[in-house]
């Protein structure tokens, strides 16, 4: 007997500020699979998405900053656990984006889970490793610790799901929130992402995912003055990188430069963490 | 800044036009009630109607200098203190310090204690002090104490004075008590050489509870002799709406169709964005006409929306969004 179901499709839209709206202007683009076949369409972001996300962002950073590290650690571990139990629909969206066998999607998923776990223990303990107690000449104590830059703007990687992770994942940790732009051709896996982060006790507008043109959208993050920082790990033209990183020094941004080689399967090392945080040194004025 | 029709002329209340309506309790019920009822989902399709207007680049740069332009900018906190005054007198007078093209605000508005620190501090920039007095905000004193606030306040240099009405009275359907309240406050307002301050009458249109009386409350002040109408105290929820201002501004107009008096608009409260001051800007356009768009007869009564369009005007000027870490927090 023939089904007469109808397909119940999934509109694909933004993350902003724990919501999923369209985008202002309106517009989509075409999202291909691995052979070239339509997949869906995805929504493409206007710089007024970026604003709106920027807003959400600076928004949700008091309270989320403010948060002891132990809690935000549980908060992105809850990543990991509801990522875990939604394994086979992003396994099933990579094969689909990526046209990568089985085995290497599980593998992805795998890696990407374990990543949000390893930074998860991170968030209470990175202040101990690049934090310090500072000798000084005289009865004080003086001690440095590590601050949350504030709103960090991101261009994703090409790696649907673990480069994002791993992007994202280090500056939630320490306190930062974010604005990601996904990757321009995989944009599809980082909003079902997003349905996982807003369902894992994540305060909306922690992290706000955009999809649509680098191109069009980057710089008015680069150039934004309420942006603290901006890593365009994902920039594939070194011309647009250069010139983002122009405007990013109107307000002193800190800036992480691309890195088109990096192999995400790999452990790794703190730099993502460290390089959007602050460091605040306190004279104690009750001595040793 | 066209400082020119505050503190100047104040003619007589309306002129004999409606002295038969305010004869009595009665006549006033019966012509107030007699006004067209207002269709509350028309009321609310049209303003939301106009709000979808989209004002971009020059008329939109143009849009934001008149916000600016019209903004009241207020403080109304217990913990006030004159050097906060202070700042925020400095800010009227210069809205954005990096910009010498940025306009002034057209006033300050505070509690009677801070107007002799306000006048002081603003001079003769041409920024107005605007006063709010009458037991503000709820208006419960008695009638003595409320004329003595008022006089205090326009003594001690405040050019406006912002009135509220005893919501209670105008309720409880004793139109002629706040009508009387209203003419004495603006007798209140006279200065010795025959000068007055403007009177600004706030109806707190959230405890109005109906579109009918928000149009009632409009016509028994203007009856009055009230140089302008607003919406609300701020410390009501909810404050100034897009379909309450429409009303309010559908009165003013039709009274000057009537009596050839122009009365002044003020929302205020819960106005926080440059979009939403565009669209209250677009509704006076619509409903009365270019004449109401200056800030001789329309104001914002409003404290965060002032960063909102600076943080709009640099955005124009320089290309690039601005952030609140630019601006001044009050």
């Amino acid at each position: 007997m023939a089904s007469t179901r109808i397909d119940v499709r999934k509109t694909y839209k933004l993350y902003i500020g724990g919501q999923f709206p369209r985008s202002e202007s309106g517009r989509s683009y075409v999202v291909n699979d691995a052979k070239g076949r339509l997949l869906a369409n995805a929504a493409q972001a206007s710089r007024k998405d970026a604003r709106d996300a920027v807003v959400a962002a600076r928004a949700a950073f008091g309270g989320w900053s403010g948060r002891t590290a132990y809690n935000r650690a549980q908060v992105v571990y809850r990543i990991a656990e509801v990522l875990e139990g939604r394994r086979e629909q992003f396994e099933a969206e990579l094969r689909a984006a990526e046209g990568v066998s089985p085995g290497r999607a599980r593998a992805y998923v795998d890696a990407a889970v374990d990543r949000l776990v390893w930074y998860a223990g991170w968030a209470d303990k990175i202040a101990q490793v690049v934090g310090n107690a500072n000798p000084v000449a005289g009865p004080y104590f003086n001690l440095s610790t590590p601050e949350p830059s504030g709103v960090i703007a991101v261009v994703a990687p090409r790696g649907p799901l673990l480069g994002l992770v791993s992007v994202v994942a280090p500056l939630i940790v320490t306190g930062n929130t974010v604005v990601v732009i996904a990757s321009e051709q995989h944009p599809l896996t980082a909003i079902t992402l997003g349905e996982v982060m807003a369902t894992s006790d994540l305060p909306g507008g922690v992290v706000n995912v955009l999809t649509g043109s680098v191109a069009e959208i980057a710089p008015w993050l680069a150039s934004h003055m309420d942006v603290n920082g901006i890593d365009l790990t994902g920039v594939a033209d070194p011309a647009l990188a250069a010139q983002l990183e122009v405007s990013a020094a109107d307000n002193l941004k800190r800036v992480r430069r691309p890195a088109p080689d990096t192999d995400w399967l790999a452990e790794p090392d703190l730099d993502r963490m460290t390089r959007f945080m602050e460091t605040k040194t306190v004279w104690h004025p009750i001595g040793v | 800044m066209t400082p020119t029709a505050s503190s100047t002329e104040s003619s007589a209340p309306t002129s004999g036009v409606f002295d038969d309506v305010v004869r009595s309790d009665s006549s006033l019920r019966r012509f107030l009630h007699g006004l067209p009822g207002v269709d509350q989902v028309g009321a609310e399709a049209r303003a939301a109607g106009l709000a979808t207007r989209s004002v971009k680049t020059t008329s939109k740069a143009y849009a934001i200098d008149l916000a600016i332009r019209m903004v009241d900018l207020t403080t109304l906190e217990g913990q006030d203190t004159h050097g906060k005054v202070r700042a925020l007198a400095a800010k009227a007078m210069r809205p954005d310090p990096a910009d010498p093209t940025c306009p002034a605000t057209a006033a300050v508005c505070v509690y009677p204690d801070m107007v002799a620190t306000a006048r002081q501090t603003l001079g003769d920039s041409g920024v107005h002090v605007a006063a709010v007095a009458t037991a503000f905000p709820s208006g419960r004193a008695a009638m003595d104490i409320k004329l003595a606030d008022t006089r205090d306040a326009v003594e001690a240099g405040a050019d406006e004075i912002d009135m509220v009405i005893d919501r209670g009275a105008f309720l409880s359907g004793r139109y002629l008590d706040v009508y009387e309240e209203i003419a004495q406050v603006r007798e209140a307002c006279n200065r010795p050489d025959g000068t007055g301050a403007h009177l600004k009458v706030i109806f707190e249109t959230g405890e109005l509870q109906t579109y009918d009386n928000v149009r009632r409350a409009s016509w028994l002040a203007m009856m009055a002799g009230a140089h302008f109408i607003k919406t609300s105290t701020g410390k009501v929820q909810p404050a100034a709406t897009l379909p309450v201002t429409l009303v309010m501004l559908e009165a003013v107009r039709d009274f000057r169709d009537q009596t050839g008096q122009m009365v002044g608009v003020k929302p205020a409260g819960g106005i926080r964005t440059t979009k939403d001051a565009i669209k209250y800007l677009v509704m006076v356009n619509e409903t009365c006409g270019a004449d109401w768009l200056t800030p001789d007869w329309f104001r914002f009564g409003a404290s965060t929306l002032l960063n909102d369009l600076l943080m709009q005007r640099t955005k124009m000027t320089t290309g690039r969004y601005s952030g609140p870490d630019y601006f001044t927090l009050d």
